[in-house]
């Protein structure tokens, strides 16, 4: 009886897949606990977080491939007027328009499009399968376009380019030629003088040169850049020691449980443990592209290749924030940072991967 | 046929996803290749040098905090100002019997228990790793004695720092405001406008008046200085300067000698005082006595003197002008008289016969004129000059209360003045839709009637008074009340703040000149303010009024002798002048101070005497502070 339940139970999910995120989020707990100076209410909140995704992804991968097909226009439908609802009536915090208070709860609905946006240009490419034309392409962008351009506004340009790199990734998988992405690209890097000179605001334009040039800002957003390359760069080859962090524990790190934990895990465990790091994030990435691959529906197959793809980047973007390669924007590090959202969010994509997965095995056999 | 394309359409299809597949596992690799050489090269290559950093990190971007922005009155009279000093501080974190420290110190440095106390309390209100002032403005030979022991405390450093003084004190208190330590609150609202980065390494923040509502001006922009430190934690050499802004420096219109006498022609009444300049709305004086010594809260008060402060039955830390509401009494009859003109309820001709009461028609409650038996034959020019308030209740009743309300509002009454200070409240000006939602109560007739003589639910401020005088002296034009004349950038360039445009409200000429003459008739023999005009080359035109504190019943009388001192009348005194050309608008008000002809009018007289002619009291010859270029000086 009981292993029949067990049976049940693991039946849509996937052994190797799980064995990876299980290996990242119990990192996490090791990590906040050093990062939050050995708080362990910290410890918990984030392990309760990781029980509420891992509810969430056994969800998502029970259920069957139409469902997720199915959901695909309502979620990006309520998502869009989501949006339209913060750009009108959100509440500003940090200077940013982005939560909308429903009485209840506050939500963050640029949260939902991490989800959304890619699932209905998977959508939308699956219906025109039989025929794809330039003009489908064009029409998957704008539904691109249209999200991440409210969400630039806000402005949360973090978020804005992750969900512009998941829906390229959508794009890209699905064929968009190379003459095309060329042609683009030349039109980009041609236009931006012009965009530069005649449609940017100078605020805007300063909070670009900011994000290009930290140390412009050495005692704001630069100042947390500096800290980070210190902590990664005193780890040196095998770290300082677990719990043993300078930088960590006597408070040079900001936002050391959420965007930078990777500088507290970088300088207690060194080049090692980042070699072990991305080690595990290529075994998940990995297992990904090789669900990928094996995919049945040109759905799936865009589903999955864009999942894992937008995985690589968050985790890409954010260690690459903290060593100091790539300009601050708010990107957690996936899987370890804390934070209830991102965690969800993140499972949604692994279940649907593993729906993707074990729910084709079945259709085989 | 058809078929096969199609299948062949579908592997080709696979082959090209393998393959943009097999270029997205490429790029995957190379960018964590990318990495990977990012981490070697900071982890290996240049791990000594980031380990240095991570052992003398805390030095690594120290800010250079910009020097706050002076304040000066109109005529270049420093208002605040900042000087340089030195402070002996205390790191908590660092130091191990604290107790047993300061009592070591004080066998060096002069500490008085008001400084423990001072410094308690800022302990508890800081992070143990701030490092806190236990003395200000050390002597140099207290500076010389400690430097030769400093070695015996570590965790307690002399620090030359600039501090904010406000040499006028109590005089302008309630209008400057003060600076003091930034503490958590005021990190989180720094936070949510993004300012955090620009305040690190400044201690101070506005936390009342001008200081708190021009913070962005005066506070400028911090700049930064990399430096090299070594082991000791020594600055060994500077990598990069940023040098820091000064803040602005911000001209008020205000008149600080002005100021001054009139915060002294108060006496020891406490009240309100503002001026304005009608043509423009300059505030040229704010007087709301008593004051504090803005200076005590700098460095954080000491229990003592805050508990004297905060508990004083003369409430010093409370802004009449701005927060002050009182019942307007019969200040509020010209504007009454302007209403019952506009509307036709009075004529200018219309009179009435005073008895010396008012009643509703089927009642027999008596409405009392303040005069027993009457003003006899009363026009609209004696009821203000002899401010009848029969009169007055008999126009409330037929004008209505709603009509009064907005009339009233119009002139400004029942909503901010939109001065540039935190903190203004709106006052109040009943109508029968606010009764409702308030009490949820009906108007009653009674309501109204005592409504007339500025009294029942209406309340004002001084400010408001004074922006509803200065208006009616301006013809109806009303400039909103401004403190800002002119900002100067650290750079030496400066800007005239642009004068907001004023609101007219297209006033009724004769209505004006009317109630302008029985304003001038006031200060004249028959009117209720005969004293304040006595003798000056000048004309004043003003209203007095008088505001209940506590009610009398219906056949008693008000005996002030009888009455405890704070259950006294407060007296009002409106005016502007000279009459026919205004230059100065007033309102006064002096709580307690019974009569507004006898106690208020004085007070206004004195302003006035200064500012057109140049008049100081001769009794204040000697306490005056302020001096202006151009004073004899012996």
């Amino acid at each position: 009886m009981i292993s029949k339940l067990w049976k049940r139970f693991v039946l849509y999910l996937d052994p190797v897949l799980l064995a990876g995120l299980g290996l990242l989020v119990l990192t996490s707990l090791i990590v906040l606990y050093s990062a939050s100076d050995g708080n362990w209410s910290r410890v918990l909140a984030q392990a309760l977080n990781i029980a509420v995704a891992f509810v969430a992804l056994w969800l998502v991968a029970n259920m069957p491939l139409h469902y997720l097909l199915r959901s695909a226009v309502p979620l990006y439908v309520l998502g869009m007027v989501l949006l339209l609802a913060v750009a009108l009536f959100g509440e500003i915090s940090h200077g940013a328009r982005r939560w909308l208070n429903l009485g209840v709860a506050t939500v963050q609905p640029s949260e939902l499009m991490k989800i959304a946006v890619p699932l209905m240009m998977a959508w939308y490419f699956e219906k025109h399968e039989a025929a794809l034309t330039l003009k489908n392409y064009f029409i998957a962008t704008l539904l691109l376009l249209l999200p991440v351009g409210l969400i630039a506004r806000q402005p949360d340009l973090g978020t804005a380019v992750l969900i512009g790199a998941s829906g390229f990734y959508v794009l890209f998988l699905a064929g968009l030629s190379w003459r095309v992405m060329l042609a683009t690209f030349v039109a980009g890097v041609a236009g931006a003088p012009f965009i530069w000179k005649y449609l940017l605001h100078d605020y805007q334009k300063h909070r670009i040169m900011m994000l290009l040039d930290p140390t412009q800002d050495a005692l704001g957003k630069g100042y947390h850049t500096i800290q980070g390359m210190i902590a990664v760069g005193s780890g040196g080859l095998l770290g300082k020691g677990y719990l043993n962090g300078t930088q960590t524990h006597l408070d040079f790190l900001p936002e050391r449980t959420t965007d930078f934990i990777f500088a507290v895990y970088s300088e207690e465990f060194g080049l090692l443990g980042n070699l072990i790091l991305i080690g595990l994030y290529l075994f998940v990435i990995g297992r990904g592209f090789i669900i990928t691959g094996n995919a049945s529906t040109y759905f799936t197959r865009l589903m999955a290749g864009s999942i894992t793809l937008t995985f690589f980047t968050y985790a890409f973007v954010n260690m690459g924030m903290v060593s100091g390669i790539l300009p601050v924007v708010g990107v957690p590090l996936p899987l370890i940072s804390y934070g209830g959202t991102s965690m969800l969010t993140l499972a949604l994509g692994f279940g649907m991967l593993m729906s993707i997965y074990t729910h084709k095995q079945l259709v085989k056999t | 046929m058809k078929r096969r394309v199609e299948i062949r359409n579908h592997q080709r299809e696979i082959y090209y996803f393998r393959l943009r597949l097999a270029l997205s596992i490429g790029f995957v690799l190379l960018l964590m290749a990318v990495l990977l050489g990012r981490f070697v090269y900071l982890q290996v290559m240049r791990q000594s040098h980031f380990t240095t950093m991570a052992e003398n990190n805390r030095i690594s971007v120290l800010p250079i905090v910009p020097n706050r922005g002076l304040l000066l009155d109109r005529n270049g009279i420093v208002l605040a100002r900042n000087y340089s000093g030195y402070t002996l501080e205390i790191t908590p974190s660092k130091v191990d019997d604290l107790d047993k420290t300061i009592d070591e110190l004080a066998k060096l440095v002069n500490i008085q228990p008001r400084d423990r106390k001072r410094f308690k309390k800022l302990l508890s209100d800081s992070h143990d790793f701030e490092s806190l002032p236990i003395r200000s403005r050390l002597r140099d030979e207290e500076v010389a004695r400690f430097a030769a022991q400093s070695f015996r405390f570590p965790g307690v450093d002399i620090k030359a720092r600039l501090f904010r003084e406000y040499p006028l004190r109590d005089a302008t208190s309630h209008l400057i405001g003060y600076v003091g330590r930034i503490n958590d609150r005021d990190l989180d609202q720094l936070d949510k406008k993004d300012l955090l980065a620009n305040y690190r390494g400044s201690d101070y923040i506005g936390k009342a008046g001008i200081e708190q509502s021009y913070e962005q001006e005066l506070h400028g922009t911090t700049g930064l200085e990399q430096v090299e430190v070594d082991a000791g934690g020594r600055a060994v050499r500077v990598l990069s300067r940023t040098p820091p802004v000064s803040g602005d420096t911000l001209k008020l219109t205000l008149d600080a000698k002005l100021q001054e006498i009139a915060e002294r022609a108060f006496g020891h009444y406490r009240g309100a005082l503002v001026a304005l300049d009608p043509n423009n709305g300059e505030v040229l004086a704010f007087v709301s006595k008593p004051g504090y010594d803005p200076n005590l809260f700098i460095d954080g008060i000491d229990t003592d003197s805050w508990n004297a402060l905060n508990n004083s039955p003369d409430t010093p830390l409370l802004n009449r002008v701005l927060q002050g509401q009182y019942p307007p009494g019969s200040t509020i009859k010209p504007f009454l008289a302007l209403a019952a003109l506009h509307y036709g309820t009075r004529t200018a001709a219309y009179t009435i016969n005073d008895p010396g009461y008012f009643t509703l028609p089927g009642s027999s409650h008596h409405y009392r004129d303040w005069k027993d038996g009457g003003h006899g034959k009363v026009d609209l020019f004696k009821a203000i000059q002899q401010s009848c308030d029969t009169y007055f209740y008999s126009l409330a009743n037929d004008m209505g209360i709603d009509k009064m309300h907005d009339y009233l509002t119009q002139f400004g009454f029942g909503r901010k003045t939109g001065i540039d200070l935190a903190g203004e409240r709106s006052g109040l000006i009943p109508s029968q839709a606010w009764k409702e939602k308030r009490y949820h109560q009906q108007w009653y007739p009674g309501d109204t009637v005592s409504a007339g003589i500025g009294q029942g639910y209406v309340l004002v401020t001084p400010l408001q008074m004074a922006f509803a005088v200065a208006t009616l002296a301006n013809n109806g034009v009303g400039y909103r009340p401004h403190l800002i004349r002119e900002i100067e950038h650290s750079g030496g360039e400066s800007n005239p703040v642009p004068l907001q445009p004023p609101v007219d409200l297209h006033l009724n000429p004769q209505d004006v000149a009317l109630v302008k003459s029985a304003m001038k008739a006031v200060t004249k023999p028959g009117g209720t303010a005969v004293s304040a005009n006595y003798g000056t080359p000048y004309d004043i035109a003003g209203k007095t009024g008088t505001a209940q504190v506590v009610g009398i019943k219906q056949g008693e009388k008000y005996d002030a002798k009888e009455l405890s001192e704070r259950n006294r009348d407060h007296a009002w005194f409106i005016a502007f002048a000279p009459a026919d050309k205004p230059k100065l608008a007033v309102a006064v008000l002096v709580e307690n101070g019974g009569h507004g002809g006898s106690t208020a009018a004085p007070i206004a007289r004195k302003v006035f005497d200064y500012y057109l002619l140049g008049k100081v009291p001769a009794k204040m010859q000697d306490e005056i502070k302020v001096r202006v270029t151009g004073d004899e000086s012996d």
